[in-house]
């Protein structure tokens, strides 16, 4: 039983970040942008949050910091890609360059610092329920807003007016301009969005998961965040799904490892990406489905004329 | 536009200059696969070269490149330092190996010193460090510490190095407790602290109360600290991620070993070699005891001196391997040939060895 | 209010098709200028060291050839795929795909010596390469699965792949079990093209071909007309009677192979033996290549040149000067989005006006 709930946390403690960065690329995906450059914010933002948070002594303002400056970042794609419309694969890619190098300059001086951990809740009664009650009333302040910002992109996106209307730019930015939709606007929004996320999420592996800063910390998980929104068919609530699987697929290899199961460690390496592919397979088998749900206009440029 | 050619033109002029004043010192040159503050491998490297730098600066100067990726880029790298007139190579990973032998053949007059490999050469030795001693230290004090006798053991690649530690380990502490146990985990990663941890905890939810790490950072260091158990430090002091949890920690110390052999180039006594220097040699040292009761300190600061003078040596026989059947007969020591390509476990390691 | 206004220009400007590099590298070379300037050093002599000298010296041209050679090889291959409308980012897996397969004669029959081992490796490589890309390619033909995701994820399969082939059942016997395999025997390294200057090898000149090749398909063939039919539009290529799912086999098949002859042209030119990590992420850098290209072969060459140079550039002005390598990092970023945004002339002139906004529609 213990061993369970102690599993279950070390498996919210992994998807977590992936879930955060996630989403707000969902958010990014469905007004019809492609940004590629998730790995580059959030590096930026575990580093500023780290720095902020030793500068400052509070992981509090270390964690808006790095909120901050993962929307301010973004900024650099946005005005690339939106105004100066180059092609967002690339621009993408050359954010996630640019970041890693910025950061490690940013952070050179913070390298070996033992970080401040951001407190985790703690409620006497409700924490010791067994199974459950450290997952639910224990967890870290990320955690919360993981859920919360879960619940906030689903009712956003699909019982706001506001959120129609980001759906209908990602589907179609002609018919949307020609409604008198600020399109260029509201993708801004979006990236900026998904950049606060990022950040966020970098904050996470900084300031919950591993207290410190070390050069290229995010370790790929920028590009993991990118397969699962593509995993979920841009639905928030599998892409919880697909972050809590794909950190359980993780944790568990490493748990078969240490009761002294003889496989390969590289092939259970391996399992969490091949269940991602397979379930992939497995989604958009069923056509109707996917095609409802991708954004038609994603990664094509927009130039409203005039 | 005029300008911008003038500036050259002057810099092409400072910079031969430059050259031809530098000819005055010998220059020692570091290659780093990592980033040179990343908290382990690469900074214990650095740390090196900022000793040598303090030893002899009045000498020599040094240069270094970081985060080099093994294969042609290396090769590009050495051969940059080659052609810059460094006169002393330390290529300090196991992957340089190849392109260091192979640059090393092209520049006769430059000497070359590789970490970790076994390819030596007329001007290319290899060095590197007897990490298992220290292990032996730490699975001694394990044994003493952890009351459940199940240590967790987080490994990087199966390569021997790895191994010796795992085993060294071992030994160590089923000389205290011959019923002791090993959880093994293989993260296939040097260096990342979120999967480091990750292992850390999956190691300690399944019972394990002592924690020993072959991978660079503090992630694992923390989770013990945070989860209240005991662990080992390992390549350079991590008693700030751990404050009540590090018991101590092997520290790469190659600062003397440089200032070592650049003194010998000095003296033109250089010579190609192939070391494998330990405890008593000063290329690791153990950071300082803490977190334990004074008894089991005092059997710590023991084996460290038996070590160092030679009267204890971890691979003494009677050693069974994980399998039952005999390696070592009773007084028998390994040789070093077998330990530079050790690939199996001694008995009691609760993994199966990658092959 | 400082507002920026695109007007999409009536036919691309060949006038800024030719100056928008030269304005980016202008713009390139004041940042540069102001860079090293604030980190203390010389900038003029920061600038020599990190554009020019690599180009002065013999040796370090060959060393541009090792470097560039892979980027352009398998960015040429990643524009037909591009052009085509097919995202395959995971050239990085194809690339270790060709490696492993073409390794296999070396590995495999180490005493095989004889003029056609290495015609058979490099045809091995790129049947290793073109199927691994046939994976992304079914799934998107047979399944719609999206082919960004599914590469991706393979890139990091065949990566462990790898690994455990190097310290498993590929391990050099007589390596002292560390996790190489054993070197590849002379006949089975692809040699110099110039032995008396410098190491390049033959990985340049297949680069090179590829894309004249390459160019010579996609603009004077009817097979280029297709991929620039169905990369516009599918549904008016459907009608000019072009398979859409062909056009993805093709393209996945085309970059694949470029990407596995690059591989296993590494691994047999450059590093003589397989080991646990064979690229310094090549096939992501190659995306970046291919649009720096604008996705023109003969512009990727160019293209894989000038970022093979600051990489070059970077590891020498941190020998010589001590610059840190983040900083050549940020600076071969910064590089990037000037291009990219400079090309944005070519199809869009620009007006940058002050003052409030005469656009129509409601205040922003």
């Amino acid at each position: 039983m213990e061993i369970t709930e102690a599993i279950l946390l070390t498996i919210a403690t992994a998807a977590t970040p992936l879930l955060i960065a996630a989403l707000g690329e969902l958010v990014v995906e469905r007004s019809g942008v492609l940004n590629l450059g998730v790995e580059g914010m959030m590096v930026m933002g575990a580093v500023s949050g780290f720095a902020v948070t030793q500068l400052t002594g509070s992981p509090w303002i270390g964690m808006i910091a790095a909120i901050i400056v993962g929307a301010l970042f973004s900024l650099l794609f946005g005005f690339l890609a939106l105004t100066l419309v180059t092609n967002q694969v690339a621009t993408g890619l050359a954010l996630t360059l640019l970041g890693l190098g910025l950061s490690g300059m940013i952070g050179e001086s913070f390298v070996g610092q033992a970080g401040i951990k951001l407190p985790s809740l703690h409620i006497p009664g409700l924490s010791g329920i067994p199974l459950v009650g450290r997952l639910l009333f224990g967890g870290d302040p990320i955690f919360y807003l993981s859920i919360a910002l879960t619940a906030g992109v689903i009712w956003f996106l699909f019982k706001t007016r506001a959120g129609l209307t980001l759906r209908s730019v990602g589907d179609s930015h002609s018919s949307a301009h020609a409604l008198g939709i600020k399109v260029i606007a509201i993708r801004y929004l979006a990236v900026m969005f998904g950049g606060a996320c990022a950040g966020l999420a970098g904050a996470h592996l900084s300031l919950v998961y591993t207290p410190q800063w070390v050069e290229n910390m995010t370790a790929g998980r920028g590009w993991i965040a990118l397969a699962l929104v593509v995993f979920s068919s841009w639905r928030p609530l599998r892409l919880v799904l697909g972050a809590y699987l794909f950190g359980a697929v993780g944790i568990l290899q490493l748990h078969a490892q240490a009761m002294g199961f003889g496989i390969p460690s590289q092939l259970l390496s391996a399992l969490p990406y091949l269940a991602t592919v397979i379930v992939l397979v497995l989604i958009s088998g069923n056509r109707r489905l996917t095609m409802m749900n991708t954004p038609a206009s994603l990664g094509r440029p927009f130039v409203p004329d005039r | 536009m005029k300008k911008l050619i003038a500036g050259l033109a002057s810099a092409t002029l400072l910079m031969s200059m430059g050259a031809a004043f530098a000819q005055d010192k010998s220059k020692v040159c570091f290659l780093y696969v990592g980033s040179k503050t990343d908290g382990g491998w690469t900074q214990a490297h650095e740390l090196g070269r900022t000793e040598l730098e303090k030893a002899l600066g009045d000498k020599i100067e040094t240069q270094f490149v970081e985060n080099v990726p093994e294969g042609p880029d290396a090769e590009r790298a050495l051969e940059r330092f080659a052609r810059s007139g460094c006169n002393l190579v330390f290529a300090t990973s196991f992957g340089f190996m190849d392109p260091t032998v192979k640059i090393a053949a092209k520049f006769p007059d430059v000497k070359f010193e590789h970490a970790t490999g076994y390819k030596a050469g007329p001007n290319l030795a290899t060095y590197n460090s007897r990490f298992y001693e220290g292990r032996y230290i730490q699975g001694k004090i394990a044994g003493k510490m952890s009351a459940k006798g199940v240590a967790g053991y987080i490994a990087s690649f199966p390569i021997p190095e790895v191994v010796q530690g795992i085993n060294s380990f071992l030994l160590g502490a089923q000389s205290i407790n011959p019923d002791f146990k090993l959880k093994v985990v293989w993260v296939n990663t040097w260096f990342d602290a979120g999967k480091e941890a990750d292992a850390a905890k999956a190691l300690i939810d399944q019972g394990v109360d002592i924690l020993t790490q072959h991978t660079d950072s503090t992630g694992p260091m923390q989770v013990a600290e945070e989860r209240g158990i005991k662990a080992f430090g390992q390549a350079s002091d991590m008693i700030a991620a751990g404050p009540k949890s590090q018991l101590t920690a092997i520290v790469d110390t190659w600062g003397p070993y440089y200032i070592k052999r650049t003194q010998a180039l000095l003296d033109g006594k250089w010579e190609t070699t192939g070391s494998w220097d330990g405890l008593k040699d000063g290329i690791l040292t153990m950071a300082a005891y803490t977190n334990m009761p004074d008894d089991v300190k005092a059997l710590a600061m023991d084996t460290e001196a038996k070590l160092k003078s030679g009267e204890l040596a971890p691979f003494t026989g009677p050693i069974m391997k994980q399998d039952g059947t005999e390696w070592l007969k009773a007084g028998e020591k390994a040789d070093d040939g077998t330990l530079l390509g050790l690939n199996f476990y001694v008995k009691g390691v609760d993994d199966k060895l990658p092959q | 209010m400082i507002s920026l206004t695109l007007t999409k220009r009536p036919q691309h400007s060949s006038l800024f098709s030719a100056l928008s590099p030269f304005i980016a590298f202008g713009i390139t070379l004041v940042f540069g200028f102001l860079l090293f300037l604030f980190s203390g050093k010389d900038p003029f002599n920061g600038l020599y060291i990190y554009l020019v000298k690599p180009l002065a010296e013999v040796w370090s041209l060959h060393e541009l050839a090792i470097k560039s050679g892979p980027l352009i090889l398998i960015a040429v291959g990643l524009s037909v795929a591009y052009r085509s409308n097919n995202w395959n980012i995971g050239a990085e897996g194809q690339f270790v795909a060709g490696a492993l397969l073409g390794s296999a004669i070396p590995i495999m029959f180490p005493t095989l010596t004889g003029w056609f081992v290495l015609p058979l490796m490099l045809i091995l490589g790129m049947i290793g390469g073109a199927a691994f890309g046939a994976i992304p390619a079914f799934l998107k033909v047979r399944f719609q699965t999206n082919e960004i995701l599914t590469a991706l994820m393979l890139v990091y399969v065949i990566q462990l792949f790898l690994d455990w082939m190097v310290r498993g059942p590929w391990r050099n016997p007589e390596g002292s079990n560390f996790p190489e395999t054993r070197a590849f025997n002379p006949s089975a390294v692809l040699p110099e093209f110039l032995p008396s200057s410098g190491r390049a090898h033959w990985g340049f000149i297949f680069a090179i071909l590829a894309a004249i090749v390459i160019w010579f398909v996609l603009s004077k063939t009817k097979k280029g007309f297709e991929v620039k039919v169905l990369g516009a539009s599918p549904r008016a290529g459907k009608f000019a009677g072009f398979s859409s799912s062909g056009m993805v086999y093709f393209a996945f098949l085309v970059s694949g192979a470029c990407a596995g002859l690059a591989g296993i042209s590494e691994v047999s030119g450059a590093i003589g033996k397989l080991q646990p990590v064979i690229s310094p992420g090549y096939g992501f850098t190659a995306i970046i290549v291919a649009f720096l290209g604008r996705l023109n072969p003969l512009g990727i060459i160019a293209a894989g040149l000038v970022l093979g140079l600051t990489y070059l550039g970077g590891e020498a002005a941190q020998f010589d000067l001590g610059i840190s390598d983040k900083l050549a990092r940020v600076f071969q970023g910064v590089l990037l989005f000037l291009v990219l945004g400079c090309d944005t002339l070519i199809n869009y002139s620009v007006k940058l006006s002050f003052g409030p906004r005469a656009a129509s529609g409601k205040a922003a």
